[in-house]
């Protein structure tokens, strides 16, 4: 056992010392996500953004086409607000739930 | 010469002419990566003289884009019959130096033969892959020929051991075989297995990511659990594959072969492994070798989910399974990974007639947002079934900590136990005596001047009333508590009590475990 690796581990309020393991260091770490967050399904191409900074959307207006999995999927407003930022741009690859844009609601 | 001797010479010419498989230059290539080729693969691994080969002279069935013209020694595949320290075995081999080892519909004929074969004989099917997929000129009728390896390796599931070898690459749709098989090994260097390879990865994600992370023998073994042994080269693998053959049974009707017992290293002392302080860690294969004949044991997963140890061993020379918590990592609490490998563990001993000794200490299941919506609950029920559902002789051993849903799952009596033994250091409680009294005694703490002091207190006689095996005792889900120098004999007596074990089950198609 590689006693300096060992660590303080709490499960239901008591205190063990033990190892971790690199998957369990590495484990994704939850954030909670806004509503008008626009996060990818999938992983793929941002082909076309329909929208601008500033600009005014309703829900389910279409705002961006990503091509994933040989499909051009068609991203529609998730809520209906200002558009607040834009963080991706045509051309983009992208990874699943990576945060595309922000929609502030009104 | 004779006719006889002039047939003779043709047909030697014509076995060495197959045996060459690629030819000289692509022998060498495969040489260079540190490979074996796939007839020397299988001579280290079989019992010399052992190997009989079938279907050498087996033509391809390309019949476009010129594949007509082309000539495939064995249509790159390897297959024949040979033993393993005397047990039968049905063995295939993709061979990489005839055509990448790619899988056209002859190569996949010849590989369905030998499992059809394997079943019959009822015997193990070993497969070593080692190619580069689907031969796309035969279109189809490759992807027919997955399919139909596919459906033998579910056919044959519990009722002939099944080993895949990685040694090589092993891509795309081409990974389910070995992923329906009930072990695979990978080796350093040598094994890449994934759905989607580096370039499409990049295509798609722009990521850039090699392919010894993205499918690597490592990565396998210690991160996606698809892996059961991992070794640094061929041969340490072809070793660690013949002592897994020694240990299992050949089929579902038989049992392991026995050997010569023997008793544990007495360089080992039992009573000196685990702290007194319930919070600091020890090794529980310290444990496990103390009980086995010969200190032998053969761990499997060693590198994934090591929060639980699963392996087997020999009690007085017949082989036993051992499913234990690891206080050493993550305090050897349930998490996915761990209930995944437990369960498949325990269906595998299950199915090939092999006794569970479970060796109980976690504090219970692992707390995080990644685990819930990981689906720790669809998990972790897999270990309840498994352990339900088991027939083989199941008796368990609480050496420090029982809480909870842990209690419950680790093949407690409520589960179908034959025996429960606990050491008097056994803690069977419905959770940690601090999150225990905080909340039973939540008002008392609360209202106190030094609320530290009470919680200590209330802490303190927790510990007195539960945190001991005698509760449980006295209610008779322990049938004895022993002291840990007597583990060893107590386990032997279990075992050879249930060697006429017979338990039903309701008939059914099948179950529905929780995949």
């Amino acid at each position: 056992m590689k006693e300096n690796e060992l660590v303080d581990f709490v499960v239901t309020a008591r205190k063990y010392r033990t190892l971790l393991t690199n998957k369990y260091k590495n484990r994704p770490v939850w954030h909670e996500q806004e509503v008008g967050d626009v996060i990818s399904l999938l992983p793929g191409t941002i082909i076309k953004i329909l929208v601008e900074e500033g600009q005014k959307v309703k829900e389910g207006e279409l705002i961006l086409v990503l091509e994933a999995m040989k499909m051009l999927n068609r991203v529609a407003a998730p809520v209906s607000g200002i558009i607040k930022e834009i963080y991706v741009k045509e051309g983009d690859k992208i990874s699943k739930t990576h945060l595309m844009l922000k929609i502030d609601p009104k | 010469m004779t006719d006889l001797e002039k047939n003779i010479q043709a047909l030697r010419e014509m076995k060495a002419v197959a045996e060459k498989g690629g030819g000289e230059a692509a022998i060498e290539k495969q040489e260079a990566m540190g490979k074996l080729t796939a007839r020397k693969r299988i001579l280290s691994l079989l019992d010399p003289g052992s190997f009989h080969e079938y279907d050498m002279f087996v033509k391809h069935a390309g019949r476009d884009f010129g594949m007509e013209k082309k000539d495939f020694p064995g249509d790159g595949a390897v297959t024949g019959t040979g033993t393993i320290f005397g047990a039968p075995v049905c063995i295939y081999a993709q061979d990489f130096t005839v055509a990448g080892g790619s899988l056209g519909l002859q190569h996949a004929r010849k590989i369905t033969k030998i499992m059809d074969h394997a079943l019959k004989m009822q015997c193990p099917i070993i497969g070593i892959n080692d190619s580069g997929g689907a031969r796309i000129q035969e279109g189809v009728q490759a992807l027919a020929g997955y399919g139909e390896i596919f459906y033998r390796n579910t056919i044959a599931s519990g009722v002939i051991p099944q080993i895949s070898l990685i040694l090589g690459p092993c891509a795309g749709g081409a990974v389910y075989s070995p992923a329906l098989t009930d072990f695979v090994f990978v080796v350093e260097n040598i094994s890449k297995m994934f759905i989607t390879g580096p370039n499409v990865i990049k295509t798609v994600l722009g990521e850039d990511i090699s392919m010894e992370d993205l499918g690597g023998a490592r990565v396998h073994a210690e991160i996606t659990g698809n892996a059961h042994f991992y070794a640094k080269s061929e041969q340490e693998c072809f070793d660690q594959i013949k002592r897994l053959v020694s240990f299992i049974p050949w089929n579902n009707t038989r049992k392991a072969k026995s050997i010569e017992p023997k008793e544990p290293s007495i360089n080992l002392d039992i009573d000196k492994v685990i702290p007194a302080d319930p919070k600091l860690p020890y090794d529980v294969r310290d444990i496990i070798k103390c009980i086995v004949d010969d200190s032998n044991f053969l761990e499997i997963q060693e590198l994934w989910a090591a929060n639980i140890v699963v392996g087997f061993g020999r009690m007085d020379g017949e082989t036993v399974g051992f499913v234990a918590n690891q206080p050493m990592v993550l305090a050897g609490v349930l998490d996915c990974d761990s209930s995944d490998k437990a369960a498949r563990f325990i269906r595998f001993c299950d199915s090939f007639n092999i006794p569970i000794i479970t060796l109980e200490d976690m504090p219970g299941y692992l707390p995080g947002v990644d685990q819930e919506h990981a689906g720790v609950i669809r998990h972790g029920a897999k270990v309840l079934y498994a352990y339900s559902e088991a027939t083989v002789p199941k008796i368990t051993v609480i050496l420090r900590k029982a809480y909870g849903g842990g209690y419950i799952a680790m093949n407690s009596r409520h589960l179908g136990a034959d025996f429960m033994f606990a050491w008097p250091s056994a803690e069977i409680a419905v959770m940690g005596p601090e999150g225990a009294a905080n909340i039973i005694f939540r008002k008392e703490i609360l209202e106190a001047e030094d609320q530290n002091a009470v919680r200590q207190q209330k802490v303190k006689e927790y510990i007195e009333k539960f945190a001991n095996p005698y509760v449980a005792a006295s209610k008779g889900f322990i049938d004895s508590v022993i002291e840990p120098k007597e583990t060893r004999s107590l386990l032997l007596h279990a075992l050879k009590l249930s060697v006429l074990k017979e338990e039903y089950r309701p008939a059914k198609k099948h179950g529905l475990p929780p995949f």
